[in-house]
């Protein structure tokens, strides 16, 4: 909303601070001017750009920041009744007035209307011309334009008919069944039956609030006017202009609750500048007033008001008097109030009408606050002698993730949502993916079940953009369940390709399957499981999830539980998204790791004695793994035998026959109490060749 | 091992072969041995290489000079005191230069390295700049007591909405577009699942679990129905906080955020406060903190202002504190009081780092993430 300072100036004649000045203030005081500008020639003051809450409609006119400065600055404001013109306004002529009858007065508090006949469309001239001119403000007739000038000057929306086109007195009601009524915008709109509108005693002639009608609005023939000036439940207003989706000035303020005794102010100052161009007040003003609703607005009881709550609330002031008896009489004066002191420090405060904002005693406290100045408190720390407790897995969050970035993870953050395809592929359960009511897009229908069409969507951005080595790891929470009920679970995704170039006298490492195990493996072990392993199913199965290589992937199962699925990604999705380089992924279901405790470390109790290290050399057809190598060893059962582990592998080297590969295991020999015998370990060396010959190893010379 | 799987062969030598003992066969045979040696020697300048050169020559098994023994063995009697002799001349000129002590400390010339090469790096991964900037100030906020507090990121209307005192069909509701789960519609509204927008509904969570004295920091996504552009984005983080206790005024309020934001962009920084409006606080205000890049002398980052806006605050409305009242009646407003803030991590970290476009928090481009290693 745009202000003019010479505006608010007219109505504060002792304003002697600078526009600039007065900005500051206001703003200071919560009336937030958000730029000024100077406009038009010197002398025509600064146009204020306004930021005003949703909770100050009365500051949204220029006499309702003229107020605010009046209060800041201490000076009288102007009272809008001393301009009327009383000449102007009295009734010429003595016609029946227009009957006016309020059908539904739990929506409609009060209903104004003044005849004016013999006027004169023309365009504005005067006042109205020059501030609209520097408010950029379009002019299109002397009458509508009066209406305007009121809403800005004084914050009241006001409406005026032809009221040649009236059948009759006016209705106010609630909309009949579809009722159709063209509004001002030209559109022909259908009414709802929780709709209020205007009506003379055959059609609907405005949406109460929001809009007026087409039918009967002001034209260059028009030659008598009906001045409409009223006062609607908010909450009706919001509620329809949500349902034809119109949002107006009218509406913005009206829903916001307006002065209940406005209407007859905003009705003669729009009356006197249209009367300025010719015509004459027809009969007498009519004002129909629905005392439940007055009781509810400008009536409303008086509230209690309390100083030493005032001070309880608001703590000390940096001139370390705190506030001050008078200046919470001060301040409320100011804005309107009127107090009546029922003992020392306990006020009854009377209420201005415009501002219903203010119902409650702490209301109250924050205006004090606000008009002495929020900066003239002092800054103060309160006592604590609490403790700080820690968030049930915060520690465990932050092993995982110092983990992730030491092994050189990039945290990242993907979108919370997922196409339906994506939560079809991706979700660790079927049929378990929630979905948006009014999705951001398309592709965002769905509550994520899963990380992993992020974690895609953030390969495919970098090496799209020939970013090629990629490692990520995101955490965040996945979803599921059903729109009665959501669950939400914490979750990580890993994702990687290309490779790690760790230096120029280094091979580079091309990041395959075992890069992300080995990241498993480090997380998993954090963790005090009685054991864990990982393994697959057979590729038909229908076990393992879909958007995995079938021979390439494994889950990791940790007492029991499945933790984790990760590995190369299947082809044919990597194909679907046309990713060019191969792609490995995981998603690690963290709550289910966070069930088990951090495994505290134990010191082993070392050995004094010299370890023995053996290496044996073996090649063994492709379809052993070493998951039975390790077993068998483990079921040598040698107390001596303390380590053992595949220190190098190679396949498809020249020498090797097909199908096999080639294999040294470095295992190591050590005796808690005693130095280890060359024939112990010559029988020790027996048995480990004995066992990798049995499983059809064939050592090498 | 070394060589076990080493593909690179030796460079073949021939132990010269020995027809007769006389002196000049033997001088012949000693110093093309020795003349070899030298060669091998002379190209060797790391002590790997060195350790090589030492278990071709004098390795106890394959040794080359064990093999020169071999043939020696054939010497008649009487050549064989002279034959030891040479042989030993021939270990004692060997031996000394296969070890890689004395190697080391005679050619550190030849030894050097080329040090402007870029160093081996095992790099690691780079903290997310919102994640980061999201533990500093929950780590500011700990030190002045506050535990972490955190809720689900689907809420219920009542949560988001209705127990913070924004009441069905209120204005103040217009200004946080929901992002609402599938088929609400036939729910009361209160029970209707939405995704929060912001992280005060962990307010009333905590409030409802704990009775006061309580301090609470709360980090936390958030989604809104809003354009994605430059600085807005439909999802987004925010920290929140909430003090309650007996006496907690106005000027606690400042005091706390006013150390805060000291703790966290510098002592220099500087705060003030104005008035603003948040259903659930009254008093309710904004809070501006002298520019941190100009020191409030006005620049481009702050538009000439000298301050710049980073959070909303205000003392805990009454009409809050009666919500959590019907489930932990010592949230009686006549007798405790308290203070609430909440502030954006993005538009933060966005200040922080100098970040100009809010969608690389989210884009996952390791060329922007690796800047925070």
């Amino acid at each position: 909303m745009n202000i003019l300072s010479q505006w608010i100036r007219s109505y504060v004649p002792g304003l002697a601070a600078a526009d600039r000045e007065l900005a500051e203030a206001l703003t200071l005081r919560g009336i937030a001017v958000e730029g000024v500008f100077e406009v038009g020639e010197v002398g025509n003051g600064s146009l204020f750009e306004m930021d005003i809450t949703t909770n100050r409609v009365d500051a949204m006119n220029h006499y309702g920041i003229a107020r605010e400065a009046a209060a800041i600055v201490d000076r009288p404001l102007v009272s809008l009744d001393d301009m009327l013109d009383d000449t102007l306004l009295s009734p010429q002529s003595r016609t029946v007035p227009v009957k006016v009858s309020i059908e539904a007065p739990e929506l409609c508090g009060r209903f104004t209307t003044r005849a004016l006949s013999d006027v004169r469309i023309k365009p504005s001239t005067g006042v109205v011309a020059e501030r609209f001119a520097l408010l950029q403000q379009k002019l299109i007739s002397n009458a509508v334009d009066a209406t305007n000038y009121v809403t800005l000057a004084m914050g009241h929306p006001t409406h005026a008919f032809d009221r040649d086109k009236l059948e009759g007195g006016i209705v106010v009601r609630r909309a009949r069944s579809q009722e159709k009524l063209r509004t001002l915008d030209g559109v022909e709109r259908v009414l709802d039956q929780e709709d209020l509108v205007i009506a003379d005693e055959k059609k609907a002639i405005g949406l109460a609030g929001v809009m007026g009608g087409w039918d009967t609005m002001i034209t260059a023939e028009t030659k008598n006017i009906l001045v409409e000036a009223a006062w609607f439940d908010p909450a009706t207003v919001r509620r329809s202009g949500k349902r034809h989706g119109l949002h107006t000035d009218a509406s913005h303020r009206f829903e916001r609750g307006a002065d209940f005794n406005a209407p007859p102010l905003a009705s003669a100052l729009v009356s006197q500048i249209i009367l300025q161009a010719g015509g004459f007040v027809d009969g007498e003003m009519v004002d129909v007033v629905v005392p439940e609703a007055l009781a509810r607005t400008a009536r409303r009881p008086p509230i209690g008001l309390s100083h030493a709550q005032v001070r309880r609330m608001l703590g000390a002031t940096e001139d370390g008097r705190g506030v001050e008896q008078e200046t919470t009489e001060s301040v409320l004066k100011a804005l309107g109030c009127s107090l009546q002191k029922v003992a020392e420090g306990d006020y009854q405060v009377t209420l201005p009408s415009w501002r219903l904002d203010l119902e409650r005693e702490i209301d109250l406290i924050e205006e004090i606050a606000r008009v002495y100045g929020y900066n003239r408190f002092a800054n103060t720390l309160p006592g604590f002698s609490g403790m700080v407790n820690e968030v049930g897995d915060a520690r465990k969050d932050t092993v995982v993730r110092q983990t992730l970035l030491g092994l050189g993870w990039n945290e990242a953050l993907s979108g919370t949502f997922c196409s339906a395809t994506d939560a079809v592929t991706f979700a660790p359960q079927p049929g378990q993916a929630v979905a948006m009511g009014n999705p951001l897009n398309e592709e965002a229908g769905m509550l994520r079940p899963s990380l992993l069409p992020g974690m895609l969507t953030m390969l495919a951005h970098n090496l799209n953009r020939n970013v090629s080595d990629v490692q990520l790891f995101e955490k965040g929470t996945v979803f599921s369940g059903n729109p009665e009920r959501v669950d939400e679970r914490p979750s990580l995704s890993l994702g990687a390709s290309g490779s790690v170039w760790n230096g120029p006298e280094l091979p580079a490492h091309a990041i395959d399957f075992y890069d992300l195990k080995g990241t498993l493996e480090e997380i998993l072990e954090k963790f005090a499981a009685r054991a864990f392993y990982f393994d697959t199913f057979a590729a038909g199965a229908g076990l393992i999830p879909p958007w995995l290589h079938p021979g390439r992937s494994a889950r990791a199962v940790l007492d029991g539980l499945t933790v984790a699925w990760f590995g190369q990604l299947h082809p044919a999705e990597a194909q679907q998204r046309k990713l060019r380089q191969t792609v490995y992924l995981g998603e690690i279901y963290l709550d289910r790791i966070y069930r088990l405790p951090l495994r505290n470390p134990i010191a082993p109790e070392l050995s004094r004695y010299q370890p023995v290290e053996r290496d044996f050399s073996f090649i063994f057809p492709d379809a052993v793994r070493w998951q039975s190598i390790a077993e068998a060893l483990q079921n040598l059962r040698i107390a001596e035998l303390t380590r053992f582990t595949p220190r190098e592998i190679f396949r498809a080297a020249q020498a090797l026959p097909p199908g096999h590969y080639s294999i040294l295991v470095r295992v190591t020999f050590q005796a808690l109490e005693r130095t280890l015998r060359e024939e112990e370990l010559l029988s020790y060396s027996q048995a480990v060749i004995a066992a990798l010959e049995s499983l059809g190893g064939r050592q090498r010379a | 091992m070394i060589g076990l799987f080493c593909e690179e062969p030796m460079s073949p030598f021939e132990i010269p072969g020995l027809t007769d003992y006389s002196p000049s066969a033997l001088d012949s045979f000693f110093s093309a041995i020795l003349t070899q040696f030298d060669q091998e020697a002379a190209a060797v300048h790391s002590t790997e290489a060195v350790e090589q050169l030492r278990i071709r020559w004098i390795g106890r098994k394959q040794g080359l000079l064990t093999r020169v023994g071999e043939v020696l063995k054939g010497a008649p009697p009487e050549a064989r005191r002279e034959v030891g002799m040479r042989f030993n001349a021939l270990k004692f000129a060997i031996e000394p230069r296969c070890d890689p002590e004395q190697v080391k400390t005679s050619g550190p010339v030849e030894d050097a390295i080329d040090i402007t090469l870029p160093g081996t790096r095992r790099a690691l991964g780079a903290e997310h700049p919102l994640i980061r900037t999201m533990n500093e100030i929950v780590t500011v906020f700990a030190a002045m007591g506050y535990s972490v507090g955190l809720g689900p990121e689907v809420e219920t209307d009542y949560y988001n909405f209705e127990s913070l005192n924004f009441p069905p069909g209120h204005p103040a509701r217009d200004t946080q577009d929901t992002l609402v789960i599938t088929q609400q519609e036939r729910k009361p509204l209160r029970d209707r699942l939405l995704m929060r927008t912001h992280t005060s509904p962990v307010q009333i969570h905590t409030m409802e679990e704990q009775p006061p004295p309580l301090r609470i920091v709360i980090p936390g996504k958030v989604h809104r129905n809003d354009e994605l552009d430059a600085t807005h984005s439909p999802i987004f983080h925010q920290v929140e906080g909430l003090c309650v206790d007996t006496n907690i005024t106005f000027s606690d309020l400042k005091g706390t955020l006013d150390h805060a934001m000291k703790a966290f962009f510098g002592s220099s920084v500087k705060t003030r406060f104005f008035p603003s409006f948040f259903p659930f606080t009254e008093p309710s205000a904004d809070v501006q903190i002298s520019c941190i890049f100009c020191g409030g002398r006005g620049c481009r980052k702050c538009k000439q202002s000298g301050w710049i806006e980073l959070l909303g605050c205000g003392m805990v409305d009454p009409a809050v504190f009666a919500f959590a009242a019907r489930k932990q009646p010592a949230y009686d407003s006549s007798k405790i009081s308290g203070f609430a803030f909440g502030m954006g991590v993005e538009r933060i970290a966005m200040m922080k780092y100098g970040i100009g476009d809010i969608s690389q928090l989210y884009s996952g481009d390791m060329r922007f993430l690796e800047q925070f290693r």
